[in-house]
């Protein structure tokens, strides 16, 4: 193997890169991560044995990378993926989680829940098939969610012979898609999951590509955003109470810094109530600390009584999120049963949970043409849609483009428990965005 | 569109990589404290679910831990892996549950086909009967996606229906760090905190928390059975067999299940430092290794988790 240690040691001092696949059916998603693990030699001996085990019994001569990924035995008798695999590797620039996602329309809900959490998507095109209706679906999809970098991978070239003109029709088509959904920061790269081709070793069949293979392209991408910028949100998961000397006891809030970052002596103001005190101190478990940063779980106490609770947000009195009991936002439907304008929802965003219905359906957006359908009455399954939600109480959010960790929600089923729909809540006219955002609206 | 030509230059140094696996761990943790009213934690004295507690630690002291901690023993574990356990457990001053795989067959809920059967795969019946005894809405469990393709399938919270059974096609969706613990009566929730854990982030936040392990994880001096290429551990209570050539090895274990079942690497790594370089350049996976319950089939582990299994 490698000098794999070298690797981990300078990987774990720069980003992780979080990136997902998607595409439609077939395009090679398994099989690219499969190649990109292997050609790294990052797939273990014994796992190796396995595949060369099936590839004998089929009798076939080369194995079947995508086996790397699919591990599911439905997934292996029917040659699809069902559900997100995650893998884990570390090149000498960089460590990578992987989640290798679906491409089946069945099962569109588990691509994105692969590409939420994703710092970049790697769509695959088929190059002799063209840009499916599909694929235009996660492409607009990984750009609503924000997915910061997008990047294309026409696949199996070899199909087309390796021809720079079958490629650059494709590309074509997709630059359009791209400019027409507002997608910025999009990459493009031909390749050939089956034979390697530009995935981590440059393809000696394309000599007229002039940029990078995948890999190399992805160990290069700028850092996942850190939420340092954006205004600090603090949504309280516990209360816990502490005894001090004296038989007193202190109450402590216990959560993650979303974003922004907090210290004693800082104002803020409890949301959605606006009641503001002050930090009186910040804390971890090793004791306390000068600074919360974003993204830690700490532990906050503040100066006054108040009554702080699981749900509530702790942000800046002078940059607080928005308050109120209805939002607009575009939402992706899940379950199969669709949405037939009734039904009783929970609404789960940051650390709340409250009970809430889709009030209106603004317009359902055709992910072929683009074109919205004003009104419908009712929503099919991954149906992509701009909605109006109404709440039964007051909650504390941003506009999903402002703050990924304040404005998204999920549905959930009151009577099933069922996870039915991911939600992004909609900027008002002239709100600002963050710099993690897509930046666009769609005009949507 | 960008023709991709970018040099790949060191970022600036975000947070580092292990604080930010502890702070998701810990936000997991503390979810689940909030969302059910009756968790446990799975501890069994390896090395993910010993990481386990030293993240509970850091999710609620000074507080007591908000749910006891559960061990299902197949009475075939290693003596100093249960010691281990006992010990650590009372240091923590936290409660300790242990069901044993003995008690299941005493009560006839499970049959052995052969008395010498291993006992590894009945232990989802005593976790399925100890989560009924306790009512417990929410396991919290230390296994990791890197470990084996069908555990890279599996969600954060990953919902049981009421037989305990894990159905991998109809997972629920799972979106940012939105967890979904809603359960009807007699269902429950397995959760995995360690999820994007691998096996050298669990040694490095070993190494960094100067965590107290198991002797066997460190190389050690062991009379082994040589059967092929498998080298087989055995006891007082699972005796060699009449036939085996047993040879004394340096070895260590990387996974520490049954002792039917879990297999030794040969390793001069005495220290968690010698361990992680030897980790960095192993060519086999963690339970490739070091299982004998995963070489039967191509499946066994997921067909293991549809039924219960962790
Ligand atoms: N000729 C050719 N075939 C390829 C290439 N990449 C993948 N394939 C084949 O395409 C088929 C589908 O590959 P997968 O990797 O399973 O596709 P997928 O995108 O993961 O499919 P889903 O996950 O089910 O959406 C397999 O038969 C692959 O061998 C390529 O570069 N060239
Ligand atoms: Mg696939």
């Amino acid at each position: 193997m490698a000098p794999l240690d070298q690797k981990m040691d300078t990987a774990d001092d720069i980003g992780l890169l979080r990136f997902s696949t998607a595409g439609s059916v077939d395009d090679g998603k398994s099989s690219l991560i499969g190649r990109l693990l292997y050609d790294s030699k990052a797939v273990s001996t014994d796992r190796i044995a396995a595949l060369e085990r099936i590839a004998r019994r089929k009798g076939e001569d080369v194995i079947d990378l995508s086996l790397l990924m699919d591990g599911l035995t439905v997934e292996r008798e029917q040659g699809i993926t069902i559900d997100v695999a995650y893998s884990y590797f570390a090149t000498a620039q960089r460590k990578f989680i992987i989640a290798d996602t679906p491409g089946h329309e069945q099962y569109t809900r588990n691509m994105v829940t692969g590409a939420s959490t994703a710092d970049a998507a790697v769509i695959l095109v088929d190059a002799a098939r063209g840009l499916s209706l599909q694929t235009r679906r996660h492409l607009y999809l990984s750009h609503l969610l924000g997915v910061p970098h997008l990047v294309v991978a026409v696949n199996k070239m070899d199909l087309v012979g390796f021809d720079k003109g079958a490629y650059d029709i494709v590309v074509a088509s997709i630059e359009a898609f791209a400019d027409a959904i507002g997608a910025k920061r999009t990459y493009i790269v031909p390749i050939s999951a089956k034979h390697g081709d530009n995935v981590v070793n440059a393809s000696t069949n394309m000599p007229w590509y002039e940029g990078q293979p995948l890999l190399a392209l992805l160990e290069a991408l700028p850092p996942a955003i850190v939420m340092h910028q954006a205004p600090f949100r603090f949504p309280v998961q516990l209360v816990r109470r502490v005894p001090v000397h004296g038989g007193e006891q202190i109450r402590q809030y216990l959560g993650r810094v979303e974003s922004g970052h907090i210290k004693a002596g800082d104002e803020i103001a409890v949301m959605p109530a606006g009641r503001v005190t002050r930090v009186r101190a910040v804390s971890d478990f090793h004791g306390p600390l000068e600074r919360g940063e974003s993204g830690r779980s700490i532990a906050i106490e503040v100066q006054d009584e108040l009554d702080i609770a699981r749900g509530d947000v702790l942000t800046p009195p002078l940059l607080p999120p928005r308050v109120d009991d209805e939002f607009t936002a575009t939402i992706c439907w899940f379950s199969d049963d669709g949405f037939n304008g009734q039904g009783r929802y929970l609404v789960k965003c940051g650390t709340r949970t409250v009970a809430g219905r889709v009030a209106e359906i603004i317009y359902r957006l055709d992910v072929a043409t683009l074109a919205t359908e004003p009104n419908p009455e009712t929503l099919r399954c991954n149906d992509i849609a701009r909605v109006r939600i109404a709440l039964a109480e007051s909650l504390a959010f941003d506009a999903y483009d402002a703050n990924r960790a304040t404005g998204a929600f999920i549905l959930i089923d009151a009577d099933t428990n069922a996870t039915v729909a991911a939600g992004m809540i909609a900027l008002r006219d002239g709100e600002a965005t963050a710099a993690g955002g897509s930046g666009f609206d769609v005009g949507l | 569109m960008t023709i991709p030509v970018l040099s790949a230059k060191p970022a600036p140094a975000p947070a580092r990589h292990l604080d930010n696996l502890e702070s998701e761990a810990i936000y997991i943790l503390r979810e689940t404290a909030a969302e059910f009213s009756n968790p446990a934690l799975l501890f069994s004295g390896g090395k993910d679910s010993t990481v386990l507690l030293r993240l509970a630690e850091k999710a609620f002291r000074p507080s007591k831990f908000p749910f006891p901690l559960l061990h299902v023993d197949t009475g075939e574990n290693f003596p100093e892996v249960i010691a281990f356990r006992d010990r650590i457990a009372k240091q923590l001053g936290e409660r300790l549950i242990v069901r044993t795989v003995q008690d299941s067959i005493d009560r006839g809920r499970v049959k052995l086909k052969t008395p010498n059967q291993s006992r590894n795969a009945l232990q989802s019946v005593t976790l399925l009967d100890a989560i009924a005894e306790f009512e417990f809405d929410a396991c919290i469990g230390g296994a990791r996606r890197d470990e084996e393709k069908a555990r890279a399938k599996e969600r954060i919270f990953s919902y049981r229906n009421s037989f305990g059974q894990w159905d991998p096609r109809h997972q629920r969706p799972e979106l940012w760090s939105l967890y979904n613990g809603r359960l009807d009566k007699g269902e429950h929730m397995r959760i995995f905190p360690l999820s994007n854990w691998t096996e050298i982030d669990i040694w490095r936040y070993i190494e960094r928390e100067e965590m107290e392990l198991p002797s066997l994880y460190y190389a050690h001096e062991r009379p082994l059975a040589v059967r092929g290429k498998n080298l087989v551990p055995f006891s007082d209570l699972f005796p060699a067999r009449e036939d085996d050539v047993i040879e004394t090895r340096v070895v260590r274990f990387r996974t520490v299940g049954d002792i039917t079942c879990t297999l030794p690497v040969e390793s001069n790594a005495a220290t968690v430092e010698q361990v992680i370089a030897e980790t960095m350049v192993a060519s086999l996976s963690e339970r490739g290794a070091t299982r004998l319950d995963d070489q039967t089939s191509d499946a066994s582990m997921e067909e293991r988790k549809r039924a219960g299994y962790f």
